[in-house]
């Protein structure tokens, strides 16, 4: 669905100094798939996602969506960001509308929907309140529902749950496979966390620093639905020592 | 409201300030201290009470020239905040002069205003314009210019355009910006007003204190002061009311 080829990006700072932020980085996303994007700050994942979603154009080689190349933002995407960055004067119902309403469609056709999305994610009966009375967890929960409304075939997200306290955090990773296992889609999930990486994805593209490449695409074959209990799993060990292996050996060489 | 509460917020600073004016007023007596140096608060308010029907022609003035002036900070400060924030080119070549017109002291131009613009009101409404406009534009650019990056790129993502943009997402998250530099705005105006009739009119609360304290008449010099911060303490009120009508989601609840 997705296709990156030999994509770059270099931008100028504003002291005029030549940035390269991405480079080379070759990446095929099948249609439904989940890929999490792992690796230290400042190897490029967040370009990567604004590459893909056209908001930025890239420097070197192309992408393409379903065979489109993308040039400008096309609408068709989903958006998570580590902060839920929520409207404050807005419900937690006309947040969720507020998707639709961006994209120009009418927000009154889709009100069922966007209350059958807050039931699926345990908001039901929080729809008139303001944000600031949400947890953080709740408010990140209410931006994916924002992103899933409009029904996009691509979800981007990057570290949506990096904000949130560890346990909140697992709570929502499952709960972000338990969507995905009802309303399929393809995912491009950026983290920092290994165990997360592994958790959600088909396959982890392990990524190195300054300037941001890819290092190893690593398919997991754990079986789905998937579970806490799998850290445990002797498979998912060996994919975390090996991701953190790219990770750190990398940063020892330099 | 409980008890608590209503003691700490109203009868407390009610009876400081009830002790204080009756410290004042036997303070005058016990000192014999002259009505023109120090009346006592008796005779200010006596003195407001017969100037009762006079007072509310130099109010109105007063107040219209502060609204005047605060209605023009808004209609010219908000309009330039949004040229600053959309354009770097702009706000290079706007913001030093607006800073330099800020720098100005404005008593030192309200004569010079009041020489090319002549008498009347429309002096005094510029003159408090120009007192109030700096705050309406620099913390409308300030708030204008807060929006979550990530929520432009949002907007972006949906090929949202710049103005719908403007409107769903970045005036609004301005909104409570703009109503903290309005909140000083409206009480620079009523600084301004009064510089402004200082500096030379035959109207207003300003040209009532000025000519009170040529006559040595102290008393109606103080009244017309407490009138004229009544009248500062109403308009910021009726500003956050405002603020609250249109930004009702920064209201805390009660007991928060």
């Amino acid at each position: 669905m997705i296709r990156l080829d030999a994509v770059g990006k270099t931008y100028r700072t504003r002291r005029g100094d030549l940035v390269r932020a991405v480079e080379d980085v070759t990446l095929h996303v099948e249609e439904n798939e989940f890929v999490t994007l792992v690796g230290p700050s400042g190897c490029g994942k967040s370009t990567l996602l604004k590459l893909v979603a056209g908001l930025t154009p890239a420097t070197h080689g192309t992408i393409a969506i379903r065979g489109q190349p993308v040039r400008e933002p096309f609408g068709d995407v989903g958006f998570v960001f580590q902060q839920p960055v929520l409207l404050p004067w807005r419900s937690v119902l006309d947040n969720v509308l507020f998707s639709v309403e961006m994209l120009g469609r009418q927000p009154r056709e889709y009100r069922k929907q966007a209350l059958d999305l807050l039931e699926l994610t345990g908001l039901s009966g929080f729809e008139t309140k303001y944000p600031r009375e949400l947890s953080g967890g709740m408010q990140q929960r209410v931006a994916i529902c924002r992103a899933l409304l409009p029904d996009p075939s691509l979800l981007l997200m990057d570290e949506p749950f990096g904000a949130l306290d560890a346990m909140t955090r697992e709570e929502m990773s499952l709960e972000l496979l338990r969507i995905w296992e009802e309303r399929r889609k393809t995912i491009l999930f950026v983290t920092h966390s290994i165990p997360e990486a592994i958790l959600l994805a088909d396959r982890v593209v392990v990524m190195t620093p300054r300037p941001g490449r890819v290092a190893r695409i690593l398919p997991i074959a754990l079986p789905r639905p998937r579970t806490m209990d799998l850290e445990f799993d002797a498979r998912f060990k060996a994919a975390s020592d090996e991701v953190r292996e790219l990770i750190f050996a990398r940063r020892l060489d330099r | 409201m409980s008890v608590r509460r209503l003691v700490g917020e109203s009868l407390v600073p009610a009876a400081t300030l009830a002790a204080a004016l009756l410290a004042w007023e036997a303070a005058t007596w016990a000192f014999r201290i002259p009505r023109f140096v120090m009346p006592p608060p008796s005779a200010i308010f006596a003195e407001a009470w017969d100037w009762r029907y006079r007072f509310i022609g130099h109010a109105w003035v007063t107040l219209y020239e502060t609204l005047g002036g605060f209605a023009l900070s808004i209609a010219v400060g908000v309009p330039l905040a949004v040229l600053i924030v959309y354009s770097p080119a702009l706000r290079n070549a706007l913001y030093p002069l607006i800073v330099l017109a800020q720098s100005v002291p404005k008593i030192a131009i309200a004569p010079v205003l009041l020489l090319v613009l002549g008498h009347g009101e429309i002096p005094k409404v510029i003159v408090a314009f120009l007192v109030a406009f700096f705050p309406v534009v620099v913390d409308t650019a300030t708030g204008l210019a807060a929006t979550p990056p990530e929520l432009l790129d949002l907007s972006r993502s949906y090929r949202a355009s710049a103005l719908k943009t403007f409107m769903k997402v970045r005036l609004p998250m301005a909104m409570p910006f703009f109503f903290a530099g309005a909140k000083v705005a409206i009480t620079l105006a009523v600084i301004g007003a009064v510089v402004g009739e200082f500096v030379g009119s035959d109207k207003g609360l300003g040209y009532v204190i000025l000519s009170a304290t040529s006559y040595w008449k102290t008393e109606l010099a103080f009244s017309s002061m407490i009138l004229l911060s009544l009248m500062a303490i109403v308009l910021f009120g009726a500003v956050s009311l405002v603020e609250r009508l249109v930004c009702p989601w920064l209201v805390q609840e009660a007991g928060e």
